[in-house]
């Protein structure tokens, strides 16, 4: 264990979080769901780590399970050297300061009787960061306006306010202990566009001026494409493909990743793209059968498919693709 | 006659606290036969309150039209008693909701919902309807056998086919279609719409395509209408509203949307929120957010301008600003 964290800390220049052969396993009546199952990535310091996958294929999970909300069946989760998974708890509360997370709901996810100023606050209560209240007062103040929230909202109810604000609060909420890394699962998913555009500027000036490390979890890929610099594409609880943002999208190499991206409905006139619909829907996540989870529903289906899992291997300079024929698509 | 829908002057207000909601504002709107409209705007905009006006589906006491008309076929909606609406509903104008879940009842088979429908507008026996029913699935991909089976034991893509050969199965002239795929992953929704598309083009339907997807609208759809404080701000065919946007709001909406084909990093969001519609403004009701706000804006509300059969409701192409050609 401790060679493990040593070496984590040798490569710390570069990678804040490497998640390694992590699974997790929920037991059902009908035998294990494999939420997550197996899957090995970094994210590097002061950047975005773009995870997309349609639900079900395990990416909320994994957000959870790096900031420890959930417990890993197996595998390792390096932060900054530190495994996340057997830290004890007294460690976990540091650690905690440092790692955040954004909800999607905006509605579900803060109290709705607690005023703006003491969910903003709660997070400096909790670790007593702050010793009297008038610096709690000043330093709610000062996350609203960074987050862009008006002065006189300070006392005010989250339904008094919009989608768009109640996100927002959130936002301070995750800021409030100077984390260093933020799991964003879906921070924008229930807001319409123009708000949603709003939360996405906000998030990218953050991530400048406090250079934050972010996971962002979503199924909407122009904004994964938009905000990240690597992502990230599982499929029924494994990655079938990981790359750098702008090269994925041009090439996908997975027959899943190019399924997805070819279903992206573009607002734009002049693109009438050859549409990949696939056939039938995701198979169960419970006791999968040996072979790649995508199989099912493949165009490319070869024997070898079905017979073992295909490994995550780099088909080409940094792309890492999951599956036997991805030459084919380089 | 080749408009299938006339909506003239239509107002809907909700009425709760001794307050009035405002949701739909003297709107006019033209659907012609065989056309995909797109609805397009943001939550709160009255896109649903329209679709349900449509059907005369206005709940009272709290909902009302207020104000206004609304032909189908020439027939007056607002006029017809509630043995005509029966016939009308489900038979010429179906609807698809956005949740399949609420959409379907949870203790009869699949089956059972879409013989009944067929069963009460078509005269078909029950034999007769059943054995529809189970054509009805096929046509949208669901093994006519799984007819017996409990919305429950559907997934929430194969709830929505059911829903869709619901629809159809009385071949409607007219279909609103409320946000049919929002509640769907991509490639599911890419299947759905491909099989919806396919459907409409064989049966030669009409539909009223309600989303707030840009992207749905541009690979769906004829023509466009943007939505906007219960108002219809902006309204031409695709290519007219894709290719140049006039509205403010419409040239907003594009803004605030990431491409996926652009590079840039800030996106130019639309600044503020939609008015409450209990006190909506007395000018233009975008004037608050408008970049392009002008005196008048504040002042007097917006007249209909038109273009080559591009609508739009706005003082900048009206004469008092700059004509649509300087745009841009």
């Amino acid at each position: 264990m401790s060679g493990e964290a040593a070496a984590g800390m040798a490569g710390a220049e570069k990678n804040l979080v490497r998640v390694a052969k992590l699974k997790k396993y929920f037991s059902t009546p009908f035998g294990n769901l494999h939420a997550v199952d197996d899957i090995s990535f970094d994210i590097r310091r002061g950047s975005t780590l773009g995870m997309v996958g349609e639900s079900g294929c395990g990416k909320s999970t994994t957000g959870r399970l790096l900031v420890r909300l959930l417990e890993a069946t197996a595998g390792t989760i390096l932060y900054d050297g530190i495994d996340v998974t057997t830290a004890p708890e007294r460690d976990m509360k540091t650690l905690r300061t440092r790692m955040q997370m954004i909800f999607q709901d905006p509605y579900s996810s803060i109290n709705p009787r607690h005023t703006v100023a003491s969910l903003i606050g709660e997070p400096l209560r909790i670790h007593k960061i702050v010793h009297n209240t008038t610096e709690f007062e000043r330093r709610v103040r000062e996350l609203m306006d960074t987050v862009g929230l008006a002065d006189r909202l300070y006392d005010a109810y989250p339904h008094e306010l919009d989608g768009g604000r109640r996100q927002r609060i959130g936002i301070a909420r995750a800021l409030a202990l100077h984390p260093q890394f933020i799991v964003c699962d879906e921070p924008v998913s229930a807001l319409d566009v123009s708000i949603q555009a709003q939360i996405l500027n906000l998030l990218m000036d953050l991530q400048e001026k406090l250079g934050l490390t972010y996971l962002f979890i979503t199924h909407d890929l122009s904004v994964v494409k938009h905000i990240s610099e690597d992502i990230v594409i599982m499929y029924l609880g494994q990655i079938v493909e990981r790359g750098p943002t702008g090269e994925l999208f041009d090439k996908p190499l997975h027959p899943y990743s190019r399924a997805l991206l070819s279903a992206i409905p573009l607002p734009e006139l002049d693109t009438r793209r050859d549409r990949i619909i696939l056939k039938s829907e995701v198979s169960s996540p419970i006791e999968p059968p040996p072979g790649c989870r995508f199989a099912p529903r493949c165009a490319h289906v070869r024997p070898e498919c079905t017979a073992a899992d295909p490994a995550l291997r780099e088909v080409s300079p940094g792309r890492f693709a999951a599956c036997v024929l991805a030459e084919r698509f380089l | 006659m080749d408009n299938l829908l006339e909506i003239r002057d239509l107002a809907v207000h909700y009425y709760s606290n001794r307050k009035v909601v405002e949701a739909v504002n003297h709107l006019s709107l033209d659907m012609k036969k065989g056309t995909v409209l797109g609805l397009v705007g943001e939550t709160g905009a009255g896109k649903t309150t329209l679709a349900l006006s449509i059907v005369n589906m206005i709940r009272g006491p709290q909902g009302k039209i207020v104000q206004g008309s609304l032909r189908f076929n020439g027939k007056d909606i607002l006029a017809m008693g509630r043995q005509e609406l029966r016939g009308l509903r489900g038979k010429d104008i179906a609807m698809i909701f956005q949740d399949p879940m609420t959409a379907l009842n949870p203790v009869l088979p699949v089956g059972d919902q879409i013989a009944e429908t067929v069963i009460r507008h078509e005269g078909l026996t029950r034999a007769q309807g059943w054995k529809k029913a189970e054509e009805m699935l096929e046509t949208v991909g669901i093994p006519g056998i799984r007819s017996r089976e409990y919305p429950h034991q559907f997934s929430g893509g194969m709830k929505q086919r059911v829903v869709i050969a619901l629809a159809l199965a009385c071949n409607p002239v007219l279909l609103l279609a409320d946000e049919p795929t929002t509640a769907l992953d991509v490639t599911i929704q890419a299947q759905v719409l491909d099989l919806m598309r396919k459907l409409i083009r064989e049966n030669g339907t009409s539909v009223l395509f309600i989303t707030h997807s840009l992207g749905l609208v541009a690979e769906n759809c004829d023509e466009v209408a943007t939505m906007y404080a219960g108002e219809i701000v902006e309204y031409g065919t695709v290519d007219q509203v894709f290719g140049r946007p006039l509205h403010p709001y419409t040239r907003g909406l594009f803004g605030s949307l990431p491409r996926l084909r652009d590079s840039q990093r800030r996106l130019t969001p639309i600044p503020g929120l939609m008015p409450d519609p209990t006190a909506l403004p007395r000018g233009c009701y975008f004037a608050p957010r408008c970049p392009d706000k002008m005196p008048v804006c504040g002042e007097i509300h917006p007249r209909d301008h038109l273009f080559e059969g591009h609508r739009v409701k706005c003082h900048l192409y009206g004469g008092n600003g700059r004509e649509a050609g300087n745009e841009r």
